[in-house]
């Protein structure tokens, strides 16, 4: 039957429309579905994920120590070349020359972030942060020196 | 030396036989990055398709080359950014496979949950792109409020929402994070209850049907002979499923089914894709709550060193199958790698079968070939 | 009660009254341009603004809420930037039909206006074929739209405005008919008199089934007739980037984008005058109490009502379909809403010939 089919055809094609219809009137008139985040507004609120790999920092204590030895192995493990050591050599008290770094440069504009140096280090001297925010205007601020000024190694980290 | 206005005479010109040549791309919206395509139009009917490629090349397959085998593995996930957790489990896989490293059950477990959650969240970025192309905006962010559930999962575990780099020869990178099972769980109950607006808004829809039923037909030796693989060889009859013929991880202990469409047309493509989704919500559901405990990475060596010799990995990614390739001379760096990408071999079918059709058609097609342009340009 | 009537009938009476008959008509002439250019520049940003809304809840958003509260500057600060951008002409455009293209589209929207009713008696031009008018004025919008996508020089531009072309010069015919059946139930063309004829119901409740498919098929086609999604074929975005006006910048594109968004306020409040009663209020039979209320909401509003209420449908036809291939296009024009109106217009004759209707 041709004139069944036709009728037929218009009639499906017409419910699968409104079907659709339905669904966006219903998100429509149903304000709590709206999922914006308003992320200017919301940063004191805004909650990142603990792990978030944002960038390289090098936590100091309130000593101003950390915990790098400057062994290098997150230089060699970095894909990029984005990490730089500079080492230098300490005299202890006791007289005897220590290797300690000068400058721990890390420079974000490589970085892939993609988190092989922190598996790397052995004693857990630089970790990731959660931030994200790090545009800036001139390229040259996006080298760092993550080792603060007059920070010296933890005492007991070989 | 030709001024300006020569150039563009130049470019205005028409076909051989007069046919209109149209550039579309490098900068188009229907093509979701910078694949160009030169399409010879007859009125509106497409004559001929020539993709060109290469505006995104950047030799990973040569930059691999010096990287060594624990760093060369989160360049991959810049190929196919959609399923960067599959490719990072491809290169994993191979050079465990290489040396011979044991992977704890847990590791396996993890990575093919992983592996599966990457492969909703590129397929509902695909159908809402897919429906854009077709020109209904709303799809797109429905299916971005679910795929935003997977990505805050992703960055919970691994720290990083498109380009984890969470996988490392011989398991994870490090353990899953405590509320890991509570979030996907809430994942698949909430995908289970909207996978249902997909239905409504477009696949029961009859301007979708219509648009995608019969267009850009690729039968099943087509789908052979041009090397198609992924839902692409799927919906034309072919059984290339690599979870299946090759199971790596834990994929040998789940039970799923491998859906085979045999139309072969768009819409027998967007269902494989939909489908897909709802194996892969199975597979996660046997595994979730049977995460062994124990190690999260086995015993490495520090410095890998493949053996002299060829290696092959294959994983199916959300696009088809993935092949690595590594010649290996014994050092830490691979010799030569070369990568088997999907999209590729995808893409090449497209002047086959949008021949003939409309310049609507080709939207649909080129939709539903899902093209990932950074993992054809590598 | 203070009326838009009242308005115009003191401003008419005083003028008459200070001037020659000559001077008073052209003034009245400049006031209502004006008014209309008024129209236009507040119409288009309303609904730019109210689309954007629109869109944005339907799609789990918020939409623009930056400039102003709730972003209701948003449009005004887009056309700001519009008008400060330059308006490119490509080197290789036609430069005067280029130029010409915009203003041609504008200008059949302002004519549109002339028979619109927006209140009782408030009117610009209350012509005996109004609808006539409505129907013949409206499809030389193609001629902008052709002429845009020819002079462009750009091969998109040019399939853009002949797929255009073909699906306006169709959608037409079944506008026109679901337009001709009104005209058939009132017997006549002119726009007061079809809003006179439903004071005592909206043809669209009195008519029965036969007006309600003519209305269904009017917003169809009017959707289509307006370059609409789903019909958006003429700028589909993701084939032809954007169509007729690709090559457009600055101002001249804002000219295109606003007479979209007027055509589509003119096709609505055609269809809200033609089907569900104009400015009249919701009237019932000879219920006097109920009709007696619903008279003290002003006219201007229950037109203003209902034509928000149509540009709504169509705005939520836009973010809940995919877009139609051109063939399909044109099938669905002559295999299934030509035929339909042609068998609706005989059963509204039948009707209409037996006195059926209420």
């Amino acid at each position: 039957m041709f004139l069944k089919d036709y009728i037929s055809d218009v009639y499906n094609g017409v419910t699968s429309l409104l079907k659709g219809m339905r669904k966006t009137g219903y998100y429509f008139t149903h304000s709590k579905e709206i999922i914006t985040e308003q992320y200017p507004d919301n940063r004191a609120t805004l909650k990142l994920a603990d792990r978030f790999k944002g960038e390289v920092v090098m936590p100091h204590d309130q000593n101003n120590e950390h915990t790098c030895t400057g062994c290098t192995a997150c230089e060699l493990a970095c894909p990029n070349g984005t990490i730089k050591i500079i080492t230098k050599f300490d005299i202890t008290p006791e007289g005897k020359k220590k290797k300690a770094i000068d400058a721990f440069i890390y420079r974000l504009e490589m970085c892939t972030l993609c988190n092989l140096c922190i598996v790397a280090c052995p004693s857990d001297a630089i970790i990731m942060a959660p931030n994200f925010e790090h545009s800036v205007f001139d390229r040259s601020k996006l080298t760092k020196v993550l080792n603060k000024p007059g920070s010296k190694i933890k005492e007991g980290i070989e | 030396m030709y001024n300006q206005t020569e150039i563009i005479k130049d470019t205005t010109n028409l076909g051989p036989d007069g046919e209109l040549v149209v550039n579309m791309g490098p900068q188009h919206p229907a093509t979701h990055g910078v694949l160009h395509l030169v399409v010879t139009l007859n009125g509106e009917t497409i004559k001929k398709i020539e993709p060109h490629l290469g505006y995104i090349h950047r030799s990973i397959e040569k930059m691999c080359e010096s990287l060594t085998y624990r760093q060369f593995i989160y360049v991959t996930s810049r190929m196919d950014y959609l399923s960067s957790h599959i490719n990072n489990t491809a290169c994993a896989l191979l050079v465990e496979k290489g040396m011979q490293i044991e992977v704890p059950e847990r590791a396996k477990v993890v990575r093919t949950i992983l592996n599966e959650l990457t492969r909703i969240a590129s397929h509902e970025l695909w159908i809402g792109a897919m429906a854009m192309d077709l020109g209904a905006f709303t799809p797109f962010f429905y299916a971005f409020r679910e795929r935003e559930m997977i990505t805050d999962i992703m960055e919970d575990t691994c720290g990083a929402r498109l380009t984890m780099n969470y996988i490392v020869p011989g398991g994870l990178m490090y353990d899953i994070h405590p509320d890991f099972q509570t979030k996907v769980k809430a994942f698949v109950k909430q995908f289970k209850e909207k996978v249902t607006e997909y239905e409504d808004l477009v696949t029961g829809n009859v301007i979708f049907q219509s648009r995608t039923q019969g267009v850009g037909t690729l039968s099943y030796e087509d789908a052979i002979s041009y090397g198609c693989t992924g839902p692409v060889a799927r919906a034309s009859g072919v059984s290339c499923d690599m979870r299946k013929i090759a199971p790596y991880d834990a994929y040998d202990r789940v039970e799923f089914d491998e859906v085979i469409e045999t139309a072969g047309d768009s819409f027998a493509r967007y269902i494989v894709r939909v489908k897909e989704m709802n194996q892969s919500i199975r597979i996660i559901e046997q595994l979730i709550d049977n995460i062994p405990e124990g190690d999260f990475v086995g015993k490495t060596k520090n410095v890998l060193k493949l053996a002299k010799g060829e290696f092959y990995q294959r994983v199916e990614t959300a696009r088809g199958e993935l092949g690595v390739y590594i010649v290996s001379e014994g050092a830490t760096t691979p010799y030569r790698i070369k990568f088997r990408s999907p999209g590729f071999s995808n893409l090449s079918v497209l002047d086959h079968i949008a021949k003939g059709s409309k310049i609507g058609d080709l939207m649909a097609t080129m939709g539903t070939l899902d093209l990932v342009i950074p993992d054809i340009d590598r | 009660m203070l009326s838009l009537e009242s308005i115009t009938k003191t401003i008419q009476d005083w003028l008459f009254a200070k001037f020659t008959p000559q001077i008073a008509l052209t003034i009245e002439c400049v006031i209502v341009i004006l008014l209309c250019i008024t129209l236009f520049a507040v119409l288009g940003l309303v609904l730019v603004l109210l689309e954007r809304k629109v869109a944005a809840r339907i799609q789990i958003r918020l939409g623009p809420n930056r400039v102003g509260p709730g972003g209701i500057f948003q449009t005004a600060a887009d056309t700001l930037k519009l008008i400060m951008k330059e308006g490119l002409t490509p080197d290789a455009a036609d430069k005067f039909l280029f130029n010409l293209a915009p203003f041609v589209v504008m200008m059949v929207a302002m004519l549109l206006l002339a028979p619109i009713a927006f209140a009782k008696n408030f009117q610009i031009w209350d012509i005996n074929i109004g609808v006539l008018y409505v129907s013949s004025i409206s499809s030389l919008s193609v001629i902008g739209i052709l002429m845009a996508g020819w002079a462009s020089n750009n091969k998109y531009s040019l399939l853009g405005a002949m797929r255009s072309g073909a699906q306006i010069v169709s959608y037409e015919l079944s506008a026109g008919f679901a337009v001709l059946t009104i005209v058939v139930l009132t017997g006549s063309l002119q726009i007061s008199e079809i809003v006179a004829s439903q004071e005592n119901g909206w043809w669209l409740f009195k008519g029965h089934i036969p007006v309600i498919i003519a209305f269904v098929l009017y917003i169809i086609a009017v959707t289509a007739e307006t370059n609409r999604a789903p019909f958006d074929l003429a700028e589909a975005e993701s084939e032809l980037t954007a169509g007729f006006h690709t090559e457009y910048s600055g101002m001249k594109f804002a000219l295109f984008f606003l007479a979209e968004y007027i055509n589509i306020f003119i096709v609505c409040a055609i269809g809200a005058t033609l089907f569900l009663g104009g400015w009249m209020p919701l009237h019932i039979g000879h219920w006097k109490d109920f009709n007696h209320i619903m008279d003290y909401i002003p006219s201007s509003v229950w037109f203003m009502g209902k034509t928000f209420f149509l540009i709504f449908l169509i705005m939520w036809f836009r973010w809940t379909f995919p877009r139609l291939r051109v063939d399909q296009l044109l099938n669905l024009e002559w295999k299934y809403l030509l035929p339909i109106s042609l068998f609706n217009l005989l059963l509204v004759t039948v009707i209409a010939i037996m006195g059926w209707h209420f």
